[in-house]
């Protein structure tokens, strides 16, 4: 590593923390400050509120059941793409990027163009079959688990392609089957990158609004998930329940963070 | 009871699209004896690992056959063929203890408890491994890392024992040690046992029977002293040991006498050139005093290179040892 002055580094540190605290520290305490304006007030007059709490509900609902689509295929996707060999799977791994790179706006309106139920393009025929899709949570989930859907993949693959398949093998020779192999050697050998992945998944999961808002319709009591309802009501000036609410939302996020961050040096040993 | 292995053909698709496919084993046929330590010896890249794998059932032949002890394994998968394998790179299940990674096969096959505690007990001892049942893979030596491997390959009594450059990942003393001591382990278990390595000593040191695979084809098959006295032909020869090349015929640098007189019946006047002392032998340059001016090397050992006087620049007369054998160029054994 290259010796920088001490001036120097005084000056970059400077600049990390500046920018750290203008972007990040100083607008969430905001949050903080603001939810606790009159103690407990503002959070207990939220959590009286039936469409609060509903919403949180919803978003619990909604996160927690996109997570556990994204866990499955997650690991299904990622020992397909790092121990298998098949046509068209550079565009799949191309293709995986995509909802990173798409604002979620564009992913719900796309979701909208297919599940529709009068002008979408498998809508109606589901319609048909009874399965609402678009304004109910199944849309939700499915607009949330697309928006989240690199983020296990990109945790687990990493680690799958460093660990190799020797110890796979290894595990076939001494009389595994293939399903024995998954749950004894290949799972738990990527255990923390699972953790990991489902962590940061979880916490995208809760923060979606884009997305959601586009296939949810938005409907308040109905459709409506945490982080729709605090741009609602921050809209019609009730900004103390949407800083409770935008407080309750961050403590998750960085209850996620803190979790991340207690794994990871288990995970590197 | 063996393992045959015949007309196997393996390929694997060149990297680019459009090239012929690279034929890492071409056509090979072989029979391993039972309860024998065999060694797969050759170059890097020869298809060592590739065979040994196709044994194992870890890759598929494109054609050809394998029958392990008179059963057809060709279409088996792994872990139907009972077959021990040991990576060059241990393989460990780094979430498991020593213990737990020797006690999987039996698990996987549904052994009581007590019996699974037993075995595993017996092999710790028997890979002297016993005070470390409790640690993680990753508080272990390299060396001590393999005899877990070699302990948890064993436990399910496998027919056939494959170990690909077991030693490959170890240091030169850790190795020495290890291969005695697998030596020492087969004479006691008896498995059928087939191990892959590029090193030529190792394979002369350790096993009963030694096949030499080059370019995906077999050189000879034989005991040790069959092929390090009548090698097939000049590629096992070179690869068996170090070769010096008089007149077009090779032969070992320490099968050719030094005189410091003429007279000798076929002896070839010669110069020393440069001397080499390496532990107990002297490594002589020598030039050949006729119409080429050929540089060769002969080995003498350190004894002999007193009492003969030698030393740069003194004129001195070759002979080829009688005994040592001249290559028999014959086909294959296979
Ligand atoms: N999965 C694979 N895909 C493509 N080529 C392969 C594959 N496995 C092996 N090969 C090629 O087949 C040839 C034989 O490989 P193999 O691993 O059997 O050699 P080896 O004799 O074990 O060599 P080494 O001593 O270096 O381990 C090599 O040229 C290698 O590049
Ligand atoms: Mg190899």
């Amino acid at each position: 590593m290259v010796r920088s002055s001490p001036l120097l580094r005084l000056v970059l540190r400077t600049v990390v923390v500046g920018y750290l605290v203008l972007l990040v520290a100083w607008p969430v305490s905001l949050v903080v400050t603001h939810t606790f304006d009159g103690g407990f007030s503002a959070l207990s007059k939220a959590f009286a509120d039936p469409e609060v709490t509903h919403a949180l509900q919803l978003t619990a609902i909604v996160a927690l059941s996109s997570v556990a689509i994204n866990l499955v295929f997650g690991v299904t996707i990622s020992i397909l793409l790092v121990r298998y060999e098949f046509p068209g799977k550079r565009l799949l791994s191309a293709l995986l990027d995509v909802p990173l790179s798409v604002s979620p706006v564009v992913v719900g309106l796309a979701l909208l163009l297919v599940y529709n139920p009068r002008s979408g393009w498998l809508g109606p025929a589901l319609a048909d079959a009874g399965v609402q899709i678009i304004f109910s949570t199944p849309g939700m989930v499915l607009a949330t688990t697309f928006v989240a859907l690199p983020l296990v993949i990109r945790e687990v693959v990493p680690v799958l392609e460093e660990i190799g398949d020797d110890q796979e093998w290894a595990a076939r020779s001494l009389g595994a089957s293939s399903f024995q192999t998954l749950r004894r050697i290949t799972l738990p050998g990527v255990k923390w990158a699972l953790v990991y992945g489902v962590v940061l998944a979880l916490a995208r999961s809760l923060g979606e609004y884009g997305a959601v808002k586009v296939v949810s319709g938005n409907v308040v009591g109905s459709t409506q998930t945490a982080t729709l309802l605090v741009d609602q009501r921050y809209q019609n000036f009730d900004q103390p329940t949407a800083y409770a609410l935008s407080f309750l939302l961050a403590v998750a996020s960085v209850v996620c963070i803190v979790i991340v961050s207690v794994l990871r040096p288990k995970q590197e040993a | 009871m063996s393992i045959d292995i015949s007309h196997i053909t393996k390929r694997f698709p060149s990297a680019g699209s459009g090239k012929e496919p690279f034929v890492a084993l071409d056509d090979v046929s072989l029979t391993i004896p039972s309860g024998r330590l065999t060694a797969l010896l050759g170059p890097s890249g020869g298809g060592k690992s590739t065979l040994l794998r196709i044994i194992a059932g870890l890759e598929n032949a494109d054609s050809g056959a394998v029958t392990i002890e008179g059963t057809d394994a060709t279409h088996l998968p792994a872990q139907k063929r009972n077959v021990g394998f040991v990576f060059q790179h241990y393989a460990a299940f780094k979430h498991m203890s020593v213990a737990k990674n020797v006690a999987f096969g039996l698990e996987i096959r549904k052994r009581p408890k007590a019996e699974v505690k037993q075995k595993v007990d017996d092999l710790l001892n028997l890979v002297h491994l016993t005070q470390f049942a409790d640690r993680l893979p990753s508080q272990l030596s390299g060396g001590q890392r393999q005899r877990m491997a070699l302990a948890r390959a064993l436990a399910i009594e496998p027919n056939v024992l494959l170990l690909d450059e077991p030693f490959g990942a170890l240091d030169a003393k850790v190795r020495k040690e290890l291969r005695e001591w697998l030596r020492r382990l087969h004479d006691e278990v008896h498995v059928t046992t087939i191990f892959v390595t590029h090193d030529q000593e190792e394979a002369l040191e350790v096993a009963d029977e030694i096949v030499v695979i080059n370019e995906g084809r077999v050189e000879q098959v034989g005991t040790p002293d069959q092929l390090y006295d009548a090698p097939a032909n000049d590629f096992v020869m070179r690869f068996l040991g170090p070769t010096t090349e008089i007149n077009g015929v090779l032969h070992r640098p320490h099968d050719i006498e030094v005189f410091t007189h003429p007279g000798i019946a076929g002896s070839i006047p010669a110069r020393v050139v440069r001397e080499l002392r390496v532990g107990f032998e002297v490594r002589l340059t020598v030039e050949l005093l006729d119409a080429a001016h050929e540089e060769i090397t002969v080995t003498v050992t350190r004894a002999h290179h007193r009492s003969l006087g030698l030393r740069p620049d003194l004129d001195v007369w070759l002979a080829p040892t009688h005994g040592a054998v001249v290559p028999v160029m014959e086909s294959v054994t296979a």
